[in-house]
């Protein structure tokens, strides 16, 4: 049933743009918490110190990979649609799609790789 | 003993069902000639529409497990997996009886969109000389051979998710005719576009693209909308 | 959405495309030198320049971000269009002032 609904919708850039915007939504989620979380700077270093040495924690380095991922993926779907709908069509969007989303797991493993 | 075709037909009104029916599996069969064997064998109460039955007319759209299409284009082996097959009415429309849907809402967004030619000459002034190869017909022609079958708009998720978006057929109109050198109310179609629900609302899924049986991309259609549309409303021209 | 919404959206969007770029090499940077946050705080504090970045990086994210959020609610939900609206404001007031105390936060000497 649930197979029969989503028939339609497997096409590529269909996922690229539920993609995008589920990444535009989490970021929007996490940034008023971004947001609080630097505005403690303003009583001093010694309580953002201690935030960044609680986010030394395994599972919230691998959320703030998964953060990174979301921005890339979300900065490239961004682009892909700025130039669609700006410069002359290309065919070929779905390879782009693709290679947008190549490159933001790319970015997040670089950053994973780092920040373990 | 012939093979049979589990077949899953929606019957009713929205409030309706699927009902099973079973029928023969023939060689080079469409989807058409099983809702047809039905209707003839099994249900005369079957209501479902067809014109043409060789795809030109458009009028035989139905959703055929899951996917807009049209029927009488649809081979019965390319999609029965395992001798199985659901039909429904186009999605994003009132169902009227059945397989039949209200095409009402569809031609009025066509309207809407100003997807009608605006005439600039009368019959007492000279023919326009239009060049084939010039680049606005040739854009127009991309997108000339829409014959209003819906399947876009039925394909459509952003027509699902947004009662006002005008959709895919009615915008690639709107472009053809942003691309005609003849035609005179841009002024009026370039406001119609640019407002809720006009071209500023496609997601760009390409769904529309995907399905159109005439291979015609409204996408590329509604993008250079956005373009003309941005051009006007930085120009002062149109004022949502 | 219609053309005025998608202006500014698509503008804040380009806007913001080079501050994103910069903002993960400054993420990346940040890492390899493994900076704790006084050493952060030492290169933000005072800074016109992180200041300006930062600050037009807010203003534009507090625009694009309640535009996108208003038509994920406008489709995805069946609240009333006045109401998505009036949402959407809110959530970019509250980025606008929760990003400006924020770059106050690293900036201000």
């Amino acid at each position: 049933m649930i197979a029969r609904l989503l028939a339609h919708r497997g096409n590529a850039l269909w996922i690229a743009a539920l993609v995008h915007r589920l990444s535009g939504l989490a970021l929007a989620a996490f940034l008023p918490l971004h947001f609080l979380t630097l505005g403690l700077a303003i009583d001093g270093e010694a309580k953002l110190d201690g935030m960044l040495r609680w986010s030394e924690q395994p599972l919230v380095k691998l959320a703030e990979t998964v953060l990174v991922f979301l921005l890339a993926i979300h900065l490239l779907g961004g682009l892909r649609l700025l130039v669609l709908e700006n410069l002359a069509w290309l065919d070929g969007q779905k390879r782009l799609a693709l290679i947008a989303l190549a490159a933001a797991m790319i970015v997040a493993f670089l950053f994973l790789a780092r920040v373990f | 003993m012939t093979e049979t075709l589990q077949v899953s037909l929606w019957r009713g009104g929205r409030d309706g069902r699927y009902v099973g029916y079973e029928v023969p599996m023939r060689a080079n069969q469409t989807v058409l000639d099983v809702v047809t064997w039905v209707q003839r064998h099994l249900d005369p109460t079957l209501a479902y529409r067809f014109a043409c039955r060789v795809g030109m007319c458009g009028s035989c759209a139905m959703t055929v497990n899951g996917r807009p299409r049209w029927t009488c284009r649809t081979h019965v082996s390319k999609v029965a997996a395992k001798g199985r097959i659901t039909i429904g009415p186009l999605q994003n429309l009132p169902v009227i009886k059945d397989l039949a849907t209200d095409m009402q809402p569809f031609f009025e967004k066509w309207q809407a969109a100003k997807g009608a030619f605006a005439p600039s000459r009368t019959r007492n002034d000279e023919v326009a000389h239009i060049k084939p190869g010039d680049a606005a017909r040739k854009t127009a022609d991309a997108g000339i051979e829409c014959i209003n079958c819906a399947v876009c708009y039925a394909a459509c998720d952003t027509v699902r998710w947004n009662a006002d978006y005008l959709g895919p057929a009615a915008l690639n109109r709107a472009w053809t005719l942003v691309n005609d050198e003849r035609d005179a109310g841009n002024a009026a179609r370039l406001a119609a576009v640019a407002a809720n629900g006009g071209c500023h609302a496609c997601h760009s899924h390409q769904s529309c693209q995907e399905h159109c049986p005439v291979a015609l991309n409204p996408t590329a259609s509604i993008a250079g909308l956005k373009r003309r549309t941005l051009q006007a409303y930085l120009k002062g021209e149109i004022k949502p | 959405m219609n053309v005025r919404l998608y202006v500014w959206q698509r503008t804040t969007a380009a806007i913001m495309a080079p501050l994103v770029l910069v903002h993960l090499a400054v993420i990346f940077y940040a890492m390899r030198k493994g900076l704790a946050a006084a050493d952060i705080l030492a290169r933000t504090r005072g800074s016109v320049a992180w200041a300006a970045f930062y600050g037009l990086f807010v203003a534009a994210v507090s625009i694009h971000a309640p535009i996108g959020l208003r038509t994920i609610m406008t489709e995805w939900t069946p609240l009333r269009v006045r109401y998505c609206d009036i949402v959407a404001v809110a959530f970019g007031l509250l980025l606008f002032g929760l990003g400006l105390r924020a770059v106050a936060a690293v900036v201000l000497p």
